[in-house]
């Protein structure tokens, strides 16, 4: 099978000669859960904010290498199109407070001035709201603000909100290190339910989380990748010593 | 015992303000009984009639509070513009960096103009361009006055605007552009819409100012006691009328000025007290 992602060489730096993400190389294959996990520090969700082009918008941050998505390198594409390609969820849920549930949902649409009709608008809120489950909870509250939801649901809506414009590639940065356990445990649910339809890579600071959801785990520290492979193996038998070390809670 | 005394300092304070504040009001209502007591409250504020000639005295507001909207409201609509340009380069596009502050400085430094400089600079640059312009023959009246109130406003609306546009959280910008918003779309569907009730409270606020603002409008606005009849006509605010003509009042007319002041401070606070709804609102989001 052909990966989906390839990332050769990227670099990431806050400031000139200091790179915060430093040369990773590697390769993600559709349709798993791929967990980025590494101490506090250790460039993981500035990896992960490099392949959506979020770092375009802070000009001094500088991105290196070739990331290519289906073979085309994103930090040559319209970094537009990318994020529309490449879909985020933030570790704060942030629905966006002016708009309804519905609006929310379609905003990606919106905002990008895509006109639909009354029919195809319902279709994709229906779709994409039972697709994170959460169509049953809202389907009668749906002119009410995002804001007046809870928690897990405002990160439901904020996934709803994203797969509505059907990406190819799910980015999470600690979808659900805001939310409470029974919160979580949905989100996680959510999470292998869709990697069905979609690739997902998530970053992690919660080390049970990444065993129980994904099904290759990459290890970072101090901006390199350590370590990448099959969940499973590199939580049994890391092949890295920092790996293990991490793994065993002697640091991080 | 010293932080007895201390607060005992505090609120003898406080309350000198409040009892100052009260006195103002009080001065203020008891010289306007005379004129409230002719016409009757209503009377007085319907009635465009200014006629100080003793013979025919008589004694109404709507000349002046016309003259107040038609001034304050021209200058709010030429203000918005560039207020909102401001605002969004301070507070959105170049927010943090050295030219926008070097840009609010120098709009801050615009609210530290006095008055009568504006007054004058109205009067000798800005009214011959107005009369280049054949708005009409002196120049002076509701265009000219505006023009400058709108220079004059555009600080206060400005720095009050960019504070709110600066405080839409980077999450929800964020949001905004990992769906693939370009920035202009982040602005005008997120930034805007979430800053919305803080900008227009500082709108709210501008407009007080300029409902208040003296000394400029009486020197440009051309003192005519009758409701402006459009743009180009000249006339009288609120405040301006009391400038122009409180030196040689006495009876009936000085206390028709002074409820014109009442007035004046009531519509003033009313507008305020708004706008401090309008934020209260907004900080509960």
């Amino acid at each position: 099978m052909n990966p989906i992602l390839e990332l050769k060489e990227v670099s990431v730096s806050y400031t000139p000669g200091k790179n915060a993400v430093d040369k990773v190389t590697t390769e993600i294959y559709p349709n798993t859960i791929t967990a980025i996990m590494g101490p506090s520090g250790c460039g993981k969700s500035t990896l992960l904010r490099a392949i959506n082009r979020m770092h375009d918008l802070y000009p001094h941050i500088k991105t290196t290498g070739e990331i290519l998505l289906k073979d085309k390198n994103v930090l040559e594409m319209d970094a537009m199109k990318v994020r529309r390609l490449v879909g985020m969820v933030f570790q704060q849920p942030n629905p966006f407070p002016t708009m309804s549930i519905y609006d929310n949902v379609l905003a990606g649409y919106t905002l990008n001035g895509i006109r639909l009709k009354k029919r195809e608008k319902d279709e994709i809120v229906q779709h994409s709201l039972k697709s994170v489950a959460l169509w049953e909870e809202v389907k009668d509250v749906m002119t009410k603000r995002g804001s007046f939801l809870s928690g897990g649901q405002q990160q439901r809506l904020c996934i709803a909100r994203t797969l509505a414009l059907k990406p190819e590639v799910l980015l999470m940065d600690e979808p659900t290190s805001a939310l409470d356990p029974i919160s979580t445990n949905k989100i996680e649910e959510l999470l292998l339910e869709l990697k069905k339809e979609f690739t997902i890579i998530v970053v992690t600071h919660n080390m049970s989380q990444a065993a129980r959801i994904s099904d290759n785990s990459m290890f970072m520290y101090l901006g390199e990748l350590i370590e990448h492979g099959n969940t499973t193996q590199m939580f049994t038998k890391p092949k890295n010593k920092r790996t293990e070390e991490y793994l065993t809670g002697v640091f991080g | 015992m010293k932080d007895r005394i201390f607060r005992l300092a505090l609120f003898i304070a406080a309350l000198t303000i409040l009892l100052l504040t009260a006195g103002i009001i009080y001065a203020l209502v008891s010289r306007s009984l005379d004129t409230f007591a002719e016409y009757g409250i209503w009377g007085f504020i319907a009635n465009p009639e200014w006629d100080p000639r003793s013979a025919t005295e008589e004694y109404g507001a709507l000349s002046f509070i016309m003259g107040t909207l038609y001034t304050a409201f021209f200058a709010l609509f030429i203000c918005i513009p560039f207020s909102l340009s401001v605002a969004l380069f301070n507070g959105e596009y170049f927010k943090g960096t050295k030219i926008s502050s070097a840009v609010s400085s120098v709009v801050d430094l615009l609210a530290g103009i006095p008055s009568i400089v504006y007054g004058l600079w109205g009067f000798y640059s800005v009214r011959p361009i107005v009369i280049e312009l054949g708005v009409n023959a002196q120049g002076f009246g509701i265009f000219l006055s505006s023009i400058v109130l709108a220079i004059m406003i555009i600080p206060y609306a400005s720095s009050l605007s960019a504070e709110f546009i600066s405080m839409v959280p980077n999450r929800m910008k964020e949001g905004a552009y990992s769906l693939g918003a370009t920035r202009m779309e982040v602005i005008q569907r997120i930034s805007l819409p979430t800053a919305a009730s803080g900008i227009v409270a500082s709108y709210i606020l501008a407009l007080g100012r300029a409902l208040g603002e003296t000394m400029a409008v009486t020197m440009l606005i051309g003192n005519t006691d009758r409701i402006p009849r459009g743009l180009r006509d000249t006339g009288n605010t609120m405040a301006s009328v009391i400038a122009n003509q409180f030196g040689e009042a006495d009876g009936l007319k000085l206390s028709a000025l002074i409820a014109i002041g009442l007035l004046l401070f009531i519509i003033t606070a009313i507008i305020n007290l708004i706008a401090k709804l309008a934020m209260k609102k907004l900080s509960a989001v």
